[in-house]
């Protein structure tokens, strides 16, 4: 779906010598996979989001789109690039227009990208796709700040997929939110994927959320690609020095898990 | 070992224009001995910041009910001036963000001797303590780098200067909420093992202020779960990881993705109440999978486990068969 193909950006400070926020990095998103990239403050993760979604302009390389190179899509297929890779960011509160409702902040892609005509239709569309991701349907004529961050993005999610988009890519999307609120996201992430098909992009310095989601993982540090792996190659026998850190600053889990005594009741139970 | 800092029935209650008045911190009680390192966990909204920051007295704008006793002196009351004697040398603190606890137009060694100046001790003798703090804390070349501005500093750099504020005073407990969310990954693990380690060598209490239960053992011994302005459960790490006995805190460490599990992640449903709407029996009832009538009616008081942990749940596995 995705082809990053030896991108480089660099950065022009104020005379000083130039930043450089990505080298040769090359990436493959294909149909239906879940792809993770790890990296710190500083790895160029935003940088290549930004190359993505067309806000900054490479200087070298490409990035390709259904075969088309991104940088030159103009008109019709620059719209239809926007509506087939969507966006989840990290902050819900942030990306969510305050002074909209939740319903027009959904059908809001709906009616840009024509995929359903009519107020009527738009609006049944906006009660299934808050049903599809656990909102109460009828909630749609509230307010942002009406809803919790997990609830915000959960809504933040619907507005992404109402477009019908091939690949999610999502920066950080659970890093501001409570632990007991990220499994929630992180389930509801995995089950979107698995019912619509759809390939994610996901974004992430937390190793253990990334392999919660993601077969295929890239390492980034400084700009650089230092490691691609599959979650069992990169999890089992992570070849660069700095993915060995990255595992060892981990806190340790020995015991974290509660005995069995204490099994949690059946999980439809628990699930949202 | 004596009790250092002990809190009882702590209540803290925000009072709005109209004289409405809003619980956001619900009789807590919990005690640190000299030396010790006590975990406070909980989601955001649980109470557990409002708490630690209560020990400072800060936040005076809130309303404080209970006792706050530090070596034996009641700190809640306490007028401004006298409090001010035992932030620092006392009990010092470390907040979550360094860049905003720092100020970007003074110089590192300013910051830090800053406590001693304001003393009394010499600039000359304050400057000397400041450069073995830092070192301490594994800032090199501590001595030209006091001439420098955060802003020069990287992240964890930062961090460990806002440590060394806290701790130039050889205060007997520290405060750290969250003191390392704000750092990478690498970066988070090197500042808990170092406050680890100096707290042990210097005999330090901490208050370990945290929502992340996966960094809770990198410092602590005990752990205290709050959640929705309640203390939930109290025990030992080992008992926290191993026999969680409430079911939110069951819950909570369900919830985390692990590096040697693969089976989904079970997660609660819902949120915590908002403070105003809270449940006037058991707090956690609303999201609760076992909650029954009583639940919902008469708030559990915590009480002890075979584990030796202590659980406010009518059900706690250890005390009852929990009802299908």
């Amino acid at each position: 779906m995705i082809t990053v193909s030896h991108l480089h950006k660099r950065f022009r400070g104020h005379g000083r010598t130039p930043v450089i926020a990505l080298d040769d990095v090359s990436l493959t998103v294909g149909r239906g996979d879940a792809v993770g990239l790890v990296g710190e403050s500083g790895s160029g993760k935003s940088t290549l989001l930004r190359c993505l979604m067309r806000l900054e302009r490479p200087d070298e390389g490409s990035i390709e789109y259904a075969g088309q190179d991104v940088a030159r899509l103009h008109g019709r297929g620059l719209v239809a690039y926007r509506r087939g890779v969507q966006m989840v960011f990290q902050d819900p509160m942030g990306s969510l227009n305050p002074m909209m409702s939740v319903g027009s902040i959904v059908a809001e892609g709906l009616r840009i990208h024509n995929r359903r005509r009519g107020s009527r239709a738009r609006t049944a569309r906006v009660g299934e796709l808050l049903e599809l991701v656990g909102l109460n349907p009828d909630h749609a004529d509230r307010h942002p700040a009406a809803f919790s961050g997990g609830q915000r993005q959960r809504i933040a999610i619907a507005r992404a997929l109402a477009v019908e988009p091939d690949v999610l890519v999502c920066d950080e999307p659970v890093s501001a939110l409570d632990v007991s609120v990220q499994a929630q996201i992180l389930n509801l992430l995995q089950d979107m994927r698995s019912t619509l098909g759809l390939s994610l992009l996901f974004i992430a310095h937390d190793l253990a959320v990334v392999r919660y989601l993601c077969e295929d993982i890239y390492v980034l540090k400084q700009g650089r690609v230092v490691e691609h792996a599959s979650r069992e190659d990169l999890f089992r026998a992570p070849a660069h020095e700095y993915t060995r850190q990255l595992l060892a600053a981990l806190p340790s889990h020995a015991g974290l898990r509660p005995v069995n005594q204490y099994a949690l009741p059946p999980q439809q139970k628990l699930e949202s | 070992m004596s009790e250092l800092l002990e809190v009882r029935d702590l209540c803290i209650s925000v009072v709005a224009n109209d004289g409405a008045r809003t619980l956001l911190v619900d009789t807590v009680s919990f005690s640190i001995d000299a030396g010790e390192r006590v975990a406070l966990v909980g989601e955001s909204g649980s109470g557990k910041s409002l708490t630690a920051r209560a020990l400072l007295g800060l936040d005076r704008q809130m309303e404080l009910d209970g006792s706050i006793r530090f070596k034996g002196t009641e700190l809640v009351g306490m007028p401004e001036r006298e409090l001010r004697k035992i932030r620092g040398s006392g009990i010092g603190m470390v907040f979550q963000d360094p860049l905003s606890a720092l100020n970007p137009l003074m110089t590192i060694g300013d910051q830090v001797t800053a406590p001693l100046r304001a003393a009394g001790v010499s600039r000359h003798a304050a400057w000397e303590r400041a450069r073995r703090t830092l070192e301490e804390l594994g800032v090199g070349d501590a001595e030209s780098r006091m001439h420098a501005y955060p802003h020069q500093f990287s992240g964890g750099m930062r961090q460990r200067v806002v440590i060394a504020i806290a701790l130039i005073s050889e205060p007997e407990l520290l405060v750290a909420d969250e003191p390392t969310t704000a750092l990478d990954v690498r970066v988070q693990a090197q500042v808990l093992r170092l406050l680890a380690e100096i707290a042990d060598a210097r005999g330090l209490a901490v208050l370990f202020i945290t929502h992340d239960v996966g960094v809770v053992g990198e410092l602590a011994r005990r752990v205290e779960v709050m959640y929705a302005g309640t203390t939930v459960e109290r025990g030992s790490v080992e008992a926290f990881f191993r026999s969680p006995a409430h079911p939110y805190t069951r819950g909570l460490l369900s919830a985390v993705p692990r590096l040697d599990d693969d089976s989904r992640l079970l997660s609660m449903a819902g949120a915590p109440p908002a403070p105003a709407s809270r449940p006037s029996g058991c707090v956690f009832s609303p999201r609760c999978p076992y909650a029954t009538e009583r639940c919902r009616d008469d708030r559990p008081a915590l009480h002890l486990t075979a584990a030796r942990a202590e659980v406010a749940c009518h059900y706690s596995p250890v005390e009852a068969e929990v009802p299908a």
